[in-house]
């Protein structure tokens, strides 16, 4: 029952503000995308006009090969999962899941036995077996999420819309519910989007993930390929930890003043550049070329990782390295850097 | 696979229609309830009020100031000063106290107490005056005992501001105990770490802090005992001169078919009301934050 | 005398608990309990017959009736039309919408006497209101139609003032998943809008029952005060007392107590279980 969603340059805008600025997007049946970005990107912008909540001012989106506007909200069949859940307080759960389609024509209504065969089964697969006589307010918050996800599911969306499913929840509540979602994913196969401005969270989760920056979409593209091959500085920078390095290309290799740092470079891209190399592709080596030398500063530990801080003559900022299967240099200990993967941005 | 099953209809007017139904009614269910409650409000307050000046100003605005400024009424434009002088301030001293004691400490009995400050709320103002003569009039209980010293509590001023505190006696609590709740008691502690006395804290930090809340109390707690009609009635007397306060002043001259004279006296409370809503309306509007039950009364 | 203190209250650094409370238990005691129970005393005074005789008497019945029934129809009346107020003020905008929310105080700020005197020229039969009405045959002031003019005039503002904040907090989100999950408007609004707003509703509508119950200055003007017909409670008060009847006073007095506050503490019960089930806010 999944529909493919095409959004074709969407803008929006709030005012004077420009909250989406010429957004497209493919996204096909059954796909699991995340939009990632940081707040005021206009992701949650985007997913409410997917649902109809907002209205773009040019641009459509088409579900299927059926424009949205076309449709009533019911008609739509969506299923939206509100970043703080929106349960309605004064029905219970069972109610609250029911809702949807007690909502339904007359006609299409199911009978009262079958409405509450589907909202036992709904609450099983969210894993709340016979909390369907609770309120709301007599649940945790990852239950509270897990019955918006069961009321969105009730009505058979087309497409399963979620704003920071996890936002209001704690870590480790969080990490538990990710997994799950990912398995419910699978199992019941919506289309769906969802919001988030934890990159962790999108990498983890989406087959792709969708980038926004300041009403834009940067990049669109599997965890991998948005990972490691960033389109732009932005979604370098945003995606995780990195190092930059003024560079000037020459050929087929990029210098770090007059000393090559990177070579085998296939596209002929020559002049000023600003190379983005992340911690764990800085390796420590012995030999000579293509390798920066530096002094250890700092040693540090975040989590299962330990990092070295490098200061490296003619750059202001010491150079972050990961030390995951390296050996641990000493502090003051000289040293010498590979670069072993790292993306290369004309300088603008 | 699934578009087949959309649906398929394309009209302009579907789509405006559309977005407004997510959230909000049509222009033409708008209008309709706008225009029953501005009907309603002209009905019930805003005609009455106009009335009171149109009616005030029937006979010219000579008979107005003769109204305003006859002996009888200048004695009760005083006395209602003088019964509110002495009525807000009492309550101003015990809501301050009350507040304190409830919003900083916890013990038990406190929603008892709560409670109890709120009840003449739900007393009828009659019943507010009532009671003082049951207990001071010339058959109370005490009543014997205060005309064998030569007290006189009932028909006298006593009596009048006796029944106005309690009436307004909730008034300044109610604002300040939720604000002074919702503040918690840290800038205190703080300020007694620092070495500040007992006494310099609740100047310095606690006064300042709930002074909007304070005033708000105030000036309602002050528009009510100026304008308290029914338990005043009770414990006054009437007494020309004396014993009327303005509101008094009022139904007498109405009584005796002076309207005109009626509705001048009546246009100065009326003018005090307005007054009041201003000076309220413009804190709600500056000070929200800081008037904690600023939307409930 | 320490260890007694603290099974009473829980230790703090703040000072002036003592001196605060004895003010405030001294002002409450004084100025109102010591009063109340002198009125209590004073009923019970006059012996079960007496009390029986007051109680029952068609003058009082009618009396009580008309002062409770009267006050339940105006805060109907006010809970319909204040729930309609407090939603345009809340959602809709048009010139003047900021006037008119401060407007909606201005019976807590008028004096009773002065709104009683207003509305009885209006609604007399030569007023601007009653001079319209009286054509038809309706005459407002003089009649207990009048005496709900009144009571509605003062219970105005307390059904907008309790249901207004609880609107404008409302988030939009939950309407909007309402509308997504496929119901109509008139659907949301009444399964989803309307029922988290029914406590303060109730609220509303107890606060504007009670102060309309006990209301004197504003209705003796309009009403007419026919005895049986158009006399409120209050009144009949007033009215022993002016007869030295001061133990008649005292019953009609607590019997409107004892039936006002029955009132609100079942009112009272009914919201304390909603809240535990729904949640507060």
């Amino acid at each position: 029952m999944s529909v493919s969603v095409t959004i074709e340059s969407i803008e929006k805008r709030f005012d004077a503000f420009a909250a989406l600025r010429g957004v497209s997007l493919d996204i096909q049946p059954a796909e699991l995308v995340a939009l990632l970005g940081p707040s005021g990107s206009g992701k949650t912008t985007l997913l409410r006009l997917i649902a109809g909540l907002e209205q773009a001012d040019q641009g459509r989106v088409l579900f299927g090969e059926t424009d949205m506007r076309d449709l009533s909200l019911r008609d739509r069949r969506i299923g939206f999962v509100f970043q703080h859940y929106a349960l309605f307080r004064t029905m219970t759960v069972g109610e609250n899941v029911a809702f949807g389609l007690k909502s339904r024509p007359r006609g299409q209504r199911p009978d009262d036995a079958e409405i509450r065969k589907r909202v036992g089964d709904l609450l099983e697969l969210v894993q709340l077996p016979g909390l369907d006589k609770r309120y709301p307010s007599q649940l945790s918050g990852g239950q509270r999420q897990r019955v918006a996800l069961a009321r969105a599911l009730a009505i058979e969306p087309r497409v399963l819309l979620l704003d920071e499913p996890f936002g209001a929840l704690d870590a480790r509540v969080r990490k538990d519910l990710r997994a799950w979602l990912r398995d419910l994913h699978r199992r019941t196969g919506h289309t769906t989007v969802f919001v988030t401005h934890d990159q962790e969270e999108a990498l983890e989760l989406a087959d792709r993930v969708a980038i926004l920056n300041d009403g834009r979409i940067e990049q669109v593209g599997s965890a991998d390929d948005v990972y490691d091959h960033p389109a732009t500085p932005f979604v370098c920078e945003f995606l995780g930890e990195v190092n930059k390095l003024p560079v000037k290309v020459v050929g087929s290799q990029a210098f770090f003043g007059d000393r090559p740092v990177l070579g085998g470079l296939s596209q002929n891209q020559g002049g000023q550049a600003a190379l983005y190399v992340r911690p764990q592709h800085l390796r420590i080596v012995d030999d000579l070329p293509l390798a920066l030398p530096g002094v250890v500063e700092h040693l540090r530990r975040n989590g299962p990782l330990r990092r070295a801080e490098v200061a490296v003559q003619g750059l202001a900022k010491r150079l972050d390295v990961d030390l995951a299967s390296q050996v641990a240099p000493a502090i003051g200990e000289h040293i010498r850097l590979r670069i072993t993967h790292g993306s290369l941005f004309a300088a603008a | 696979m699934s578009d087949a099953a959309l649906p398929q209809f394309r009209t302009d007017t579907a789509q405006k229609r559309d977005t407004r139904r997510v959230r909000g009614e049509g222009v033409v269910v708008q209008a309709v309830l706008i225009t029953i409650s501005l009907a309603f409000l002209a009905l019930f307050l805003l005609l009455p009020l106009v009335s009171v000046f149109v009616e005030a100003g029937a006979r010219g605005w000579t008979a107005y100031m003769a109204a305003v400024t006859e002996p009888d009424a200048v004695a009760a434009i005083h006395l209602t000063l003088l019964v509110a002088g002495i009525a807000v301030p009492f309550n101003v001293v015990v809501g301050i106290a009350a507040a304190w004691a409830i919003a900083k400490f916890a013990f038990r009995g406190k929603n008892l107490l709560i409670s109890l400050i709120d009840l003449p709320f739900s007393v009828s103002p009659v019943i507010s005056g009532l009671v003082f003569v049951l207990l001071f009039g010339a058959q109370g209980y005490f009543g014997a005992w205060l005309k064998a010293h030569d007290v006189q509590i009932i028909f006298a001023l006593p009596g009048l501001v006796l029944a106005t505190v309690f009436v307004t006696f909730p008034f300044v609590a109610r604002e300040l105990i939720p604000h002074m709740q919702s503040l918690g008691s840290a800038d205190e502690e703080a300020a007694l770490t620092l070495g500040a006395s007992g006494w310099r804290t609740f100047l310095t930090i606690t006064l300042p802090n709930v002074k909007w809340s304070l005033f708000y109390g105030v000036l309602l707690c002050n528009a009510r005992a100026m304008g308290e009609f029914g338990a005043v009635a009770v414990v006054s007397g009437k007494i020309r001169g004396l014993t009327n306060t303005m509101p008094l002043h009022v139904e007498i001259l109405y009584n005796e078919y002076m309207s005109a004279a009626a509705f001048a006296v009546a246009s100065l409370l009326a003018g005090l009301a307005l007054v009041t809503l201003a000076l309220k309306t413009l804190l709600e509007w500056h000070y929200s934050d800081s008037i904690a039950a600023s939307r409930r009364h | 005398m320490a260890a007694a203190t603290s099974v009473w209250r829980q230790p703090s650094i703040l000072p002036g608990f003592g001196i605060a409370l004895g003010i405030t238990l001294s002002a409450l005691s004084l100025i109102v309990l010591v009063p109340l129970a002198a009125l209590a005393l004073k009923a019970a005074s006059a012996g079960p017959a007496d009390i029986l005789a007051v109680a029952t008497s068609p003058r009082t019945v009618a009396a009580l009736r008309l002062s409770f029934l009267g006050a339940l129809f105006a805060a109907c009346v006010n809970a319909v039309f204040g729930m309609i107020l407090a939603w345009v003020l809340v959602r809709y905008e048009f010139p003047g919408r900021r006037f008119i929310d401060a407007a909606v105080d201005l019976p807590f700020a008028l004096p009773t006497a002065v709104a009683g005197i207003a509305l009885t020229a209006i609604y007399a039969p030569n007023g601007w209101v009653g001079s319209l009405l009286a054509p038809y045959g309706i005459k407002v002031a003089y009649t207990p139609l009048g005496v709900m003019v009144a009571l509605i005039f003062v219970g105005l503002p307390f059904v907008v003032r309790t249901v207004q904040p609880v609107l404008q907090e409302m988030q939009a989100d939950v309407e909007e998943a309402a509308a997504l999950l496929g119901a109509g408007r008139w659907r949301t609004i009444f399964t989803v809008i309307l029922p988290p707003i029914y406590p303060a509703l109730l609220t509303g509508f107890v606060l504007a029952f009670a102060r309309a119950v006990g209301e004197y200055g504003s209705v003796i003007f309009i009403a007419g005060n026919v005895p049986m017909v158009s006399e409120i409670a209050p009144l009949l008060i007033v009215i022993r007392l002016e007869q030295f009847d001061y133990a008649g006073a005292a019953v009609v007095a607590m019997l409107m107590l004892l039936i006002s506050f029955a009132l609100i503490l079942f009112v009272n019960l009914i919201q304390a279980r909603a809240r535990r089930r729904f949640g507060d806010v």
